[in-house]
């Protein structure tokens, strides 16, 4: 009988492969494959190859619960790599903490729920991204060729999305701008029609959209129906490439950890990783096979566990999770740190505006894409 | 109610469009249903697949270079012969209506990873000359794929409605939903008569699929999406009437809109579903 140390370590994945966050959960998958590919080219993890279990929890949160508890109780994973969206990473969380498990989780919307000591968050957005990452928005905005006055603030009421959402307008509020309108609708909205009539009625000079997925198409295509055009107008998290091939979509802002291009490709590993992706995302019949947020983020995931396993030279935990808090990891994001409330570090959300038929990076000025500037409609 | 504002009258008339265009599309989604449902005893909840079926289908086709309308002329056979299939599977295996509502779930999720091996989850978005067309009327738009939905929904409604109430097969298929044995007594073909109603209303959804394409952004679970408010339009038209679900689905998408207009637009699903609350509690003979 072979020893632990003989067998592949397996590392267990939940992601969306069906259901309405799909989308994504796909991207998550893929990088998943590529970066277990790669891995086990390299020599495996300490040595041992690497063997992932992906499961799909059909974009249910309580599904990615039990799903987890059976990674962990009847496939005997070694590490655990979290899924995608908030409300599935909180269930996760909840299990990795019962049977005391590092997560490494994806994109995880509202920092101040993250209660678990060993959850390492891969997308940086900081510890509290509802009061910075609005005050970036509205700075790029400030320096800006239309600095606005007032604002339209429409969102989904998707939990993460509505909480960012309450952020901004209290930003908006400490900022002096006028909120002439704000509107709600539930996740799975079909008709945008009498949204976009709102807001062409309100004549805001900047339209807040909380949106999430396709809710930027549609409320895009609503208001061309009507022959309407922001002047102005912010995304908080759509599917980015439906949203950069629609005219409509022209000098529409959206926010970003990581796009495929400088500065973010001079990175380590971040340009191979560009390379890669598109390449297999190609392959595998995506519509969108760009990088931005979503696969990054679930790059870096990779990135921390892998960092963690192999400064600790062990599968173990406990071990890795402390490493983790004391030290930064290079990632594709930049060096980042575990040490801030949550385990958050900083707020790396830039402002990106599609100009051009592209995503272009608008703000900071230290990473701007070869000096792009924001623009107004 | 939370947020109420007093809308303009162009918001106001905008909005009501817009209700009504969706509303036209609620009812096109309905048709098929409602006839299955009322007059062969089937709750074909694969019909919702079948219509993003249709959806991929003429994306597929359009991005081809076909233009989407005439589409029309292969998608419109091709599910009228899968909605045949499946009606006699159904009818070989002697399925209640119950079960007919367990296998149709089961028959969507396949259809769903179906679509989702060839397709991908990621979204699809038909880009065709209907897209960027639409009329100005005083200050009110009206877009034309939207309007090409109105058009197909009327008009097949009211097709639909004047088969059943003059043509012998009307007649025939209403009494053998209203009293199976006398109507073969009286030597109505039931087998043939359901396999061409099953088909028909097959090709019914098909047209829906293509109007979401026109219409919509396509992924995979948003067909999830319809069945609650299609239900609606469908119970509160009435089983097996062809112009109810039409008139019930516009009921529904105006007064959505018009929640929508003037308060927040959160609270636009519960209109549909306290209508379809009020209906059954004041009329529950007219959902049976």
């Amino acid at each position: 009988m072979g020893s632990s140390l003989d067998r592949p370590a397996r590392v267990g994945l939940i992601t969306d492969q069906t259901g309405p966050l799909s989308f994504m959960g796909i991207a998550n998958a893929n990088v998943a494959r590529m970066v277990v590919d790669d891995i086990n080219e390299r020599g495996g993890l300490l040595g041992r190859p690497v063997e992932w279990i992906v499961k799909d929890d059909q974009s249910k949160p309580d599904l990615a619960r039990t799903l987890y508890e059976q990674l962990i109780t009847a496939d005997k994973v070694d590490l655990l790599m979290g899924p995608y969206a908030t409300g599935a990473i909180l269930s996760a969380m909840g299990v990795a903490q019962r049977y005391n498990k590092v997560l490494v989780h994806h994109t995880f919307g509202i920092p101040s729920l993250a209660k678990y000591e060993m959850q390492f968050p891969a997308w940086s957005l900081g510890s509290d991204p509802a009061t910075t990452v609005p005050n970036t928005l509205f700075d790029a905005l400030a320096a800006g060729p239309k600095p606005p006055k007032m604002v339209a603030v429409v969102t989904n009421k998707f939990p993460s999305i509505q909480f960012m959402t309450a952020g901004a307008r209290e930003v908006m509020k400490k900022r002096g701008l006028q909120e002439v309108l704000f509107l709600e609708w539930d996740f799975g909205n079909r008709d945008f029609g009498p949204i976009a009539a709102r807001i062409k009625d309100a004549k805001p000079d900047f339209v807040w959209v909380g949106a999430i997925g396709l809710d930027g198409n549609l409320l895009l295509d609503a208001m061309k129906k009507i022959d309407y055009e922001p002047p102005q107008h912010f995304y908080l998290y759509p599917a980015p490439g439906p949203l950069v091939s629609l005219p409509e979509a022209k000098n529409a802002l959206a926010v970003t950890i990581f796009e495929d291009q400088p500065p973010f490709t001079s990175n380590p590993g971040a340009a191979e990783f560009v390379k890669l992706y598109h390449e297999r995302a190609t392959k595998a019949g995506l519509a969108d096979p760009s990088v931005e947020t979503q696969a990054a983020a679930s790059y870096t995931a990779w990135q921390i566990l892998e960092a963690g396993v192999n400064a600790t030279k062990s599968l173990d935990d406990k071990a890795i999770a402390t490493w983790l808090k004391a030290n930064r990891v290079d990632t594709i994001q930049g060096k980042l740190r575990f040490n801030g409330p949550g385990n958050y570090g900083d707020d790396l959300m830039r402002i990106k505006q599609v100009q051009n038929g592209h995503w272009v990076v608008v703000w900071p000025k230290e990473v701007t894409s070869g000096g792009a500037k924001l623009q107004a409609n | 109610m939370p947020g109420f504002t007093l809308p303009s009258a162009t918001l106001l008339a905008q909005s009501v469009l817009s209700g009504i265009f969706v509303g036209a599309l609620y009812g096109l989604m309905g048709l098929g249903l409602s006839l299955s449902w009322g007059l062969l005893r089937i709750i074909n909840l694969a019909h919702f697949a079948f219509a993003f079926l249709a959806a991929y289908i003429c994306y597929q086709l359009a991005s081809h270079g076909v233009d989407p309308l005439l589409t029309l002329v292969g998608i419109v056979p091709a599910f009228f012969l899968l909605g045949v299939l499946l009606h006699w599977l159904m009818a070989r295996f002697r399925m209640t209506t119950f079960n007919s509502l367990l296998l149709t779930f089961g028959l969507m999720g396949i259809v769903e990873a179906v679509i989702q091996t060839i397709w991908t989850a990621d979204f699809r978005k038909l880009e065709s000359a209907y897209a960027n067309q639409k009329f100005k009327l005083g200050a009110l738009f009206f877009p034309v794929p939207e309007l090409i939905t109105l058009v197909l929904a009327v008009s097949l409604a009211l097709s639909i409605w004047a088969v059943l109430r003059y043509t012998d097969l009307g007649r025939a298929l209403r009494a053998a939903a209203e009293d199976p044995a006398v109507a073969a007594a009286f030597g109505v073909d039931q087998r043939r008569n359901g396999l061409l109603l099953a088909g028909t209303c097959a090709a019914l959804v098909s047209i829906a699929g293509v109007c979401i394409a026109l219409t919509a952004t396509l992924a995979p679970s948003q067909m999830y999406a319809w069945i609650g408010v299609v239900f609606a339009a469908v119970m509160l038209g009435g089983l097996g009437s062809a112009i109810g679900p039409l008139v019930a689905g516009l009921l529904i998408g105006v007064s959505e809109a018009v929640t929508m207009a003037v308060t927040a637009p959160s609270w636009a699903p519960i209109v549909s579903f306290t209508l379809l609350i009020v209906v059954l509690v004041f009329r529950p003979g007219k959902a049976a």
